[in-house]
């Protein structure tokens, strides 16, 4: 028989490792996102909510149009309605925590993998497997390793959804045209020069798709992230499927759905036009 | 002691340049390089030197080398081998840092497809080179509306480079490369990608530019009748290698080669030029809608005994004469529908001066070039078509491109 290569065992080893070793170090970071996303709910949930609203109303209204902050409008007010209101306050805070940390990581090494070919070539497998690789599998070890809680659902979501970000800003930059950076060369700027003052701006329609992807990936892990204890919309649907309760599992769907739309419209919005400034 | 200074420039692109720089100088050919090693001859053995003020027009077809090589002198491109001096500083040893500063405030560079930064205005581009070397904003964009004035577009600078035609972006270019006021501007076919009648006008106006500024030009081209124009003393290059290097007039009448001849001795110039190559822009026209009296004044001012007529949208309508439009205002007409000769002679731009002769002897007045559609893109003086034969480059476009 052919020898079998212990794949499996390396694997334990290696979460085990990180476990009995980094322990501490784990529950620090846990206890870190836990307060990061909590306050960030405290701030959502101590706005009134018809000002929230409002509010919402008017970045709809502002960036996308009459349409959405109509769209808006009816949908803060069913899910209201529906009793989910709390839920859906902790699940936006879980979004964009993980959204936020994803383009933290993201963008700069978006930036590297855009300057240097061998950056490039490392960070594309490690992205392949971060998005093809099915989500249970590290699921379990991040629960392990962090505890049950907020924390693993904001890593596995940030795993899932920070690719798209690397993958668009890398993208944009590398489409800056070559005669527009020989100009910016020729007048003698630095690499910061350039970066700042003419790779990321006309990378910026691209770099905010990225944004908008990196928010959708993560409303789809939200179901999955409530499996761990992360709480928020996915946890209504999560605990109507275990009880089979059809009803109020589509309560909670379609809370997330209005989510995403909002999100979706306004983040892409932003994307269109070369830099949002006006044009003709 | 000369501006520039280039000794024996090599440029080899490929995965080992200095290989193939030992096999071309043990008298490899181009071909066989490219063939058995991939590695691609950019610039072969350049050398020659540019006075201050002068402009030196380095001219071939494309992949001819000439992009490259005007590349070496700011190191866009890092040179394989050779030697850049500029005001006596080896270019070529340059450390990053003092590279920088050098292409900050020695030289600057206008580039065939304009180059702008689309997501800045017309103003913050021309600002572009001062903003990067740390002035303030308000000293940059002084000088940089000063500059926008010189090229004639002080009235666009809060737009964006999209929203300007060809020639007006080109000014732009211009501008944002002057701005730093650079002794050294570099060209590289910085009017290609223009029309033939706004190439003109911006040759001439790059001339009298030149006449006020004395800057020190390379102008990059693959147009003959361009570097003719311009050039001081002219490169012609081909395969990587300057061929001939010399005045207009010794290139014209002395061509080193068979590969210059074909450029300059065109064997017949009334096949090669075409009625858009000779055409003017009519420095006066009448809608069909005026009245007499302003043709009339028009054609005074102008000194013409007619002027033609057009529509809507620069469609020709006809001509009108001088007497006939005295009759008219004599008959108080309103417009000129009753007097417009619509018996013009007319032509398409690809006619060649060749084909035009026949009409040209017989025609009393200008000829009209027309498109399809009948829009009136310029007119053709029977003095021009004569001329067209015998001037080399003086008032021409495009001929070795076309030919």
């Amino acid at each position: 028989m052919m020898y079998r290569i212990p794949v499996n065992d390396w694997a334990d080893f290696a979460v085990m490792f990180c476990r009995t070793n980094f322990r501490p170090f784990f529950r620090w970071f846990s206890g870190y996102i836990e307060g990061f996303v909590g306050s960030l709910e405290a701030l959502l949930a101590f706005i009134p909510v018809l000002l929230f609203i409002i509010i919402i109303a008017l970045l709809a209204w502002r960036f996308s149009g009459r349409g959405l902050a109509l769209f808006a409008i009816v949908g803060s007010l069913l899910i209201l309605s529906m009793g989910l209101w709390e839920q859906t306050m902790l699940t936006v805070a879980l979004i964009l925590t993980a959204t936020f940390i994803s383009l933290l990581i993201g963008i700069p090494l978006g930036i590297l993998a855009s300057r240097s070919e061998p950056a490039w070539k490392i960070l594309r497998p490690i992205l392949d497997i971060m998005q093809t690789m099915p989500i249970f599998v590290y699921l379990l070890p991040a629960l392990m390793l962090f505890g049950i809680g907020l924390a693993p659902a904001v890593i596995a979501t940030v795993v899932f959804a920070s690719p798209p970000a690397i993958r668009l800003t890398n993208l944009g930059i590398r489409q800056v045209p070559q005669e527009v950076m020989e100009a910016a060369l020729a007048f003698g700027s630095t690499p910061m020069q350039i970066l700042t003052r003419v790779q990321l701006p006309l990378a910026l329609p691209s770099i905010l798709a990225g944004v908008n992807q990196c928010i959708m990936l993560s409303l789809s892990m939200v179901v999955i992230s409530a499996m761990i204890g992360a709480g928020g919309l996915g946890g209504v649907v999560y605990r109507a499927i275990s009880r089979v309760e059809i009803g109020s599992g589509f309560e909670g769907g379609i809370g997330v759905v209005v989510i995403a739309i909002i999100l979706d419209r306004i983040t892409q919005s932003l994307g269109r036009g070369p830099v949002g400034k006006e044009q003709g | 002691m000369s501006k520039i200074d280039v000794k024996s420039l090599y440029k080899i692109f490929g995965p080992e340049p200095r290989k193939a720089l030992e096999k071309l100088r043990a008298g490899m050919g181009k071909d066989d390089l490219l063939q058995k090693t991939g590695h691609t001859v950019g610039v072969s053995d350049a050398s020659f030197s540019v006075a201050q003020g002068e402009i030196f027009v380095v001219m071939g077809l494309s992949g001819s080398g000439k992009s490259t090589l005007v590349r070496c002198l700011n190191r866009l491109i890092e040179p394989t081998a050779g030697e850049v001096t500029i005001d006596g500083e080896v270019i070529s040893s340059l450390s990053t840092e003092k590279l920088r500063a050098f292409r900050q405030k020695k030289m600057s560079m206008v580039f065939q497809r304009f180059a702008l930064f689309p997501h800045r205005t017309i103003l913050q581009n021309v600002a572009y080179g001062l903003e990067i070397q740390g002035m303030g904003r308000q000293a940059r964009e002084e000088k940089a509306l000063d500059m926008l004035a010189t090229v004639g577009l002080k009235d666009w600078v809060s737009v964006y480079p999209d929203q300007l035609s060809g020639g007006m972006q080109q000014r732009v270019g211009l501008a944002r490369a002057l701005a730093v006021d650079p002794d050294i501007l570099l060209m590289d076919e910085p009017f290609s990608a223009l029309d033939p009648l706004i190439r003109k006008e911006m040759q001439e106006e790059l001339t009298e530019l030149q006449s006020n500024m004395q800057k020190t030009i390379i102008f990059i081209t693959h147009d003959l009748d361009e570097a003719l124009k311009l050039g001081d003393r002219i490169a012609i290059m081909k395969d990587g290698r300057i061929v001939q290097l010399g005045t207009p007039e010794e290139i014209l009448t002395n061509p080193s080669n068979g590969y210059v001849a074909n450029f300059v001795t065109d064997v017949d110039r009334s096949r090669v030029l075409k009625a858009e190559n000779v055409m003017i822009r009519p420095s006066a026209l009448v809608k069909i809608t005026d009245g007499p009296r302003l043709a009339l004044r028009k054609m005074k001012r102008e000194e013409f005994s007619s002027i033609f007529v057009i529509g809507e949208g620069r469609t020709l309508q006809g001509i009108v004469t001088v007497d006939r439009a005295i009759e008219a205002v004599e008959k108080k007409e309103k417009d000129l529908r009753n007097i417009v000769d619509e018996d013009v002679p007319v032509t398409s731009p690809e006619v060649t001066l060749l084909d035009l002769f026949p009409m040209a002897a017989t025609a009393r007045v200008p000829i009209a070039v027309v498109d399809d559609n009948r829009k009136l893109l310029g007119i053709i003086v029977r003095v021009s078509v004569l001329s067209g034969l015998i001037a080399r480059g003086d008032d021409l476009d495009d001929v070795s491109n076309s030919g």
